[in-house]
């Protein structure tokens, strides 16, 4: 097989991901002298330093730049779903639903990115603000590449480049001893994982000797592969936060900025669990010995996740923390529609992602906007909200009821079809554990919607506005949110690309 | 083409509601809101009372097929989820029955405060999940209307409501999405029990459409799963302890149409999609429920007798009533199925009449503690006599809706010859005497005697806000009481079809 550059024309949207990455980078560069000078203004009002709209040139730039990469990858999008095209020499692979992923991380990078443009900002963050997009979207790569992978080490790299860039986001605040203590715990947590799941690898090596995912799957059933998959599974639990291992998330996401917990409670647990589920597919399938084995485990670990997590949130005090457990939980349903790994499931699992996306980074904008004007993330802060802020008071309640699960809302939908492809696959007791978990986490969202409407509360959070780019992803959430149910257009375009021919 | 029509035609019950929620939206005050509420309400009812007409001139047109007006659009296609509609017999009334509470509801809220757009904005989303539930034939349709009619219920009790209202909201609407998440079980096992290639609950009953029977075995666990999760909206004993903190709780409007309309999404759901698609299992295990069902219509009507709280007391009957329409559709013979429909209607009246006329006294009196009130004939004689009537109608006075239901009921359930159906029927005719107990007993304490408390003496009549709803309702039960024949022909030919589907297999286990 011959390796050429024109490989590299098969990654297109890697190779265009890089290329925005690089045009902000070397943007940022020129931008920086202004800023520097704008911060010796020591106003740090931008028009004050003549710099009229150095502000928001900053801020858009990469929203536009990621938007038309988003276009870019969608109308390339491979609609075959049989047909998967492959690069050095299968290293790397790619099908019309990983694309479709790709786009939906995006969406929710946009969605981030607007949500934090005041805050980045800000007089202490400007000066930083050009590391926020390149290393968000560095992760982005990271994540973009370990989708694609065809070959256990690919895996292996993007899931680092996926995490370690992270940690600086994670500490991004880091005067605030929170933001730097939660670094350092997601570090220390990301490498014991990282090291066990290269264990791991070098276990299932050592079983099957090779690392492609298309060769492995003929890997005889004996302790060492055992093992290996065992760790395997460990590894990736960390990663998208399933109960036993999920001791880091409440601390880290109550001490990130709340921007970067709305990313990593999202996009980072999304692509992994995607990743999960295609290599369990590929390499762990239904044809293996290895089958019976993991469902059997992530059996527990679904009822684990979903029941400890619900039974945690009841009890939070702050938002974060609270929106923490309900992420563990939302894990839970997430990993649900990989039982059985059915086409039905994965189409499932990325539509219950678009829907778990928009909700949830609606929900962590409110809370956002409301910490960066008033400073409060407890839940009974919130109290009486309805009465100063009624119209953000009204669209978390939107985002609350489609975490929920609650029709007209895409929630509703989405955990409708993940429950069925779990229930088509023959996990009845399963399904039915998780439905009555759901009654459990309605509970806990209707807590705060409780706080919002009905609580009183004598110094409730002041009225205020809104800035453009909030407002900007909470419309974009809202639509998400109200639309992706009721239009069947996208779980059936999901459906049409979901192939387990990967 | 008709197939389209007939889509828009009966989806009209949906969007009504649509864009008395967009008009709510844009609403810059109180009489806009309630512009917006009376124009929107008044055109549910006459399309309701249009149906009405256009069914039974179908119906009359085409006796055989089993729902008129069908139709459906393409949704999730690679679920096999459609968007399907129809109406027969028994959807039609209960369309009626509901536009009816919701244009009362909305005269009975007239003065609501605080938050008075909001409190609609949910009412009308309310009302939408209900509409949109009966006229559709689409499993998971259905179950999204279903779900859409419970959550607003939480707001509304929570925010608007009185009383211990924050425990009975979240008591209400956790048990109630308990119940559809056992429904939700059930209804994945009937969609691949019977194939997994449709959701649409005629093709389903007929194994047409790719669907075969589902399996008697996998019957007996989805069969139970279905029957309680639509079984707790209908206060089916054990599950019924939401309903009297709930209906104590909630706004009057809000009890209104959750006794009166809500509660009936329970017994229509159990008999069209729970023993409708399930005929084996409701044959083989429907005398548990119907032991169960037994001792909601006693233990409700024993424990109306006790409460002192006036919403208590209707809501135990109101548990009582309910009762005996699942009762009534357990014993499965085409009399007692149609009699529990018309009980369905005309509980759904009377109970909206009740609970209205409480709301009123409540409003002026602000207690609803019997004990506390006395002699109210003379203050607000308008309101008392409607009281009266309410109450004559719920112990079954000839004349009024109840005798008719019951009545129909009784004999129906009569027509099953064996032991164990008897004596249940007996047992559940005693709730008659003592649903005349208690009602006799409130009357008789509150309306009449002298008045003690010298605040009440002050109190006004009825305004004609109050009046409308009051008068709309004592209409439509004398109504029904009075020439219940059209209404009870229209709810036979709906009936007849689903017994008939049910009973032939009946035999067949029992050939066994």
């Amino acid at each position: 097989m011959t390796i050429d550059y024109s490989q590299f024309l098969s990654m297109s949207e890697e190779v265009s991901l890089l290329a925005v990455v690089l045009v902000l980078f070397i943007a940022d560069l020129f931008a920086c002298g202004k800023e520097e000078r704008a911060l010796a203004c020591a106003g740090g009002d931008d028009t004050a330093c003549g710099c009229p709209c150095g502000g928001h040139v900053r801020a858009l730039l990469p929203v536009v730049l990621l938007l038309a990469q988003t276009i870019f990858i969608l109308c390339n999008i491979n609609t075959n779903a049989a047909a998967v095209s492959s690069a050095f020499g299968g290293m790397y692979e790619s099908s019309g639903m990983m694309t479709a992923l790709k786009a939906t991380l995006n969406v929710g990078a946009i969605i981030v990115f607007l949500m934090s443009s005041k805050w980045l900002g800000a007089a202490e963050n400007r000066i930083k603000q050009g590391e926020f997009y390149t290393v968000t979207l560095f992760t982005l790569l990271g994540m973009y590449f370990m989708i694609s992978s065809g070959h256990f080490l690919m895996f292996f790299i993007g899931l680092e480049l996926a995490s370690i860039p992270m940690t600086a986001l994670i500490a991004y605040d880091k005067k605030r001893t929170e933001s730097a203590e939660a670094g350092a715990k997601f570090i220390l947590l990301a490498l014991f994982s990282a090291a066990l799941l290269l264990y791991g690898i070098s276990l299932l090596y050592g079983a099957a000797g090779t690392l492609y995912f298309s060769k492995m799957a003929s890997m005889p059933v004996n302790l060492l592969s055992i093992l290996g998959l065992v760790l395997f599974i460990s590894g990736m639990g960390f990663k998208i936060s399933l109960v036993p291992f999920h001791l880091w998330t409440a601390d880290t996401y109550e001490g990130a900025p709340t921007p970067v917990t709305a990313f990593l409670s999202v996009i980072s647990k999304g692509s992994a669990a995607f990743v999960l589920f295609t290599i369990l597919a590929k390499v762990f399938g239904t044809g293996t010995g290895f089958f019976g084995l993991w469902s059997v485990g992530f059996f527990w670990i679904i009822v684990v996740s979903i029941t400890v997590a619900n039974l945690f949130a009841i009890r939070q005090k702050n938002l974060k923390r609270f929106m923490a457990f309900s992420a563990i939980s939302q894990a839970g349903y997430l990993v649900l529609a990989v039982m059985g790994v059915t086409e039905q499931g994965m189409a499932a699992l990325v539509f219950y992602l678009l829907v778990y996306l928009a909700a949830n980074l609606g929900a962590f904008a409110v809370i956002h906007v409301v910490e960066q004007n008033s400073g409060k993330v407890g839940i009974d802060d919130y109290n009486g909200l309805y009465k100063t802020n009624p119209k953000l008071a009204f669209l978390m309640t939107l985002c609350l009821f489609s975490l929920a699960g609650i029709p007209p809302f895409a929630g509703f939908f989405s955990k409708f079809f993940v429950f069925m492809a779990a229930f088509n696959a023959g996990y009845y007791l399963l399904v039915f554990i998780a439905l009555v978990n759901t009654v459990i986490s309605l509970y806990y969202y209707l807590l705060i919607v409780k706080a919002m409407y009905i609580k009183e509360n004598d110094s409730p959070i002041a009225a205020f506005t809104s800035d453009c780019g909030t407002r900007a992803a909470l419309v974009l959430c809202t639509v998400g949110v109200i639309l992706l149910g009721l239009v069947s257009a996208f779980y059936d375009g999901l459906s049409h690309l979901a192939g387990i021919a990967l | 083409m008709e197939n389209i029509q007939n889509v828009l035609y009966l989806s009209s019950f949906v969007f009504v509601p649509m864009v008395m929620l967009l008009g709510l939206w844009l609403a810059r005050n109180i009489n806009q809101v309630r512009g917006v509420m009376v124009a929107g309400s008044s055109v549910l009812l006459l399309l309701a009372v249009k149906l009405v007409f256009d069914f039974l001139g179908a119906r009359a047109a085409d006796p055989t097929s089993e729902m008129l007006f069908t139709g459906h659009i393409d949704w999730f296609d690679a679920l096999h989820i459609k968007y399907a509609v129809g109406v027969d017999g028994i959807s039609v009334a209960m369309l009626l029955l509901s536009a009816i509470i919701v244009f009362t509801g909305t005269f009975a809220s007239w003065k609501l405060k605080p938050l008075t757009k909001e409190y609609f904005l949910w009412f009308t989303l309310l009302s939408m999940g209900v509409f949109g539930f009966f006229i559709t034939v689409d499993m998971f349709a259905m179950f999204m209307f279903y779900e859409i009619a419970l959550i607003p219920m939480y707001l509304l009790i929570g925010v608007w409501g009185s009383g211990k209202k924050e425990y009975a909201a979240m008591k209400l609407t956790l048990m109630l999405m308990g119940g559809s998440a056992f429904l939700m079980c059930g209804i994945f096992g009937i969609f691949y029990g019977a194939g997994g290639n449709t959701m649409n609950i005629i093709d389903i009953a007929n194994h047409t459409n790719g669907a075969h029977a589902i399996d008697t075995g996998m019957q007996c666990i989805w069969f139970p799963m279905t029957f309680v999760g639509f079984g707790v909206l209908g206060a089916l004993f054990p599950f019924h302890t939401w309903s009297p903190d709930g209906h104590a709780s909630a706004p009057t409007a809000v009890s209104m149409l959750h006794a009166g309309v809500l509660m009936k999404l329970g017994g229509y759901g159990c008999f069209r999609i729970a023993m409708y698609l399930m005929p084996e299992a409701a044959q083989e295990l429907g005398w548990i429920f119907l032991i169960l069902t037994g001792i909601s219509v006693v233990y409700g009507a024993f424990s109306a007798c006790v409460q002192t709280d006036l919403k208590y007391i209707n809501a135990y009957s109101s548990v009582s009533h309910c009762g005996l329409v699942l009762f009534a559709i357990l014993m499965l013979t085409q009399t007692s199925c149609t009699g529990a429909i018309l009980q369905m209607l005309s509980h759904g009246l009377m109970t909206a009449l009740f609970f209205a006329l409480i709301g009123m006294i409540y409003g002026r009196t602000h207690t609803r503690d019997i004990r506390e009130l006395n002699g109210l004939m003379r203050i607000m004689p308008f309101l008392s006599v409607g009281y009266i009537i309410a109450g004559l109608a719920n112990l079954g006075l000839p004349g009024f809706s109840g005798f008719i239901a019951e009545m129909t009921i009784f004999v129906g359930s009569f027509e099953n010859a064996d032991l164990f159906h008897r004596i249940l029927t007996i047992t559940a005719c005693c709730s008659i005497v003592i649903t005349a107990v208690y009602i006799l007993r409130v009357v008789g304490k509150i309306l009449y005697g002298t008045c003690t408390n010298e605040h009440h003496l002050q109190l006004t009549d009825a305004t004609w806000d109050e009046r409308v709803a009051v008068v709309c309702l004592i209409v439509s039960v004398a109504g029904l009481g009075l020439a219940p024949l059209w209404v009870s022909n229209m709810i036979r030919t709906g009936v007849a079809p689903v017994v008939e589907h049910i009973l032939p297999t009946a035999q067949a286990v029992a050939g066994f």
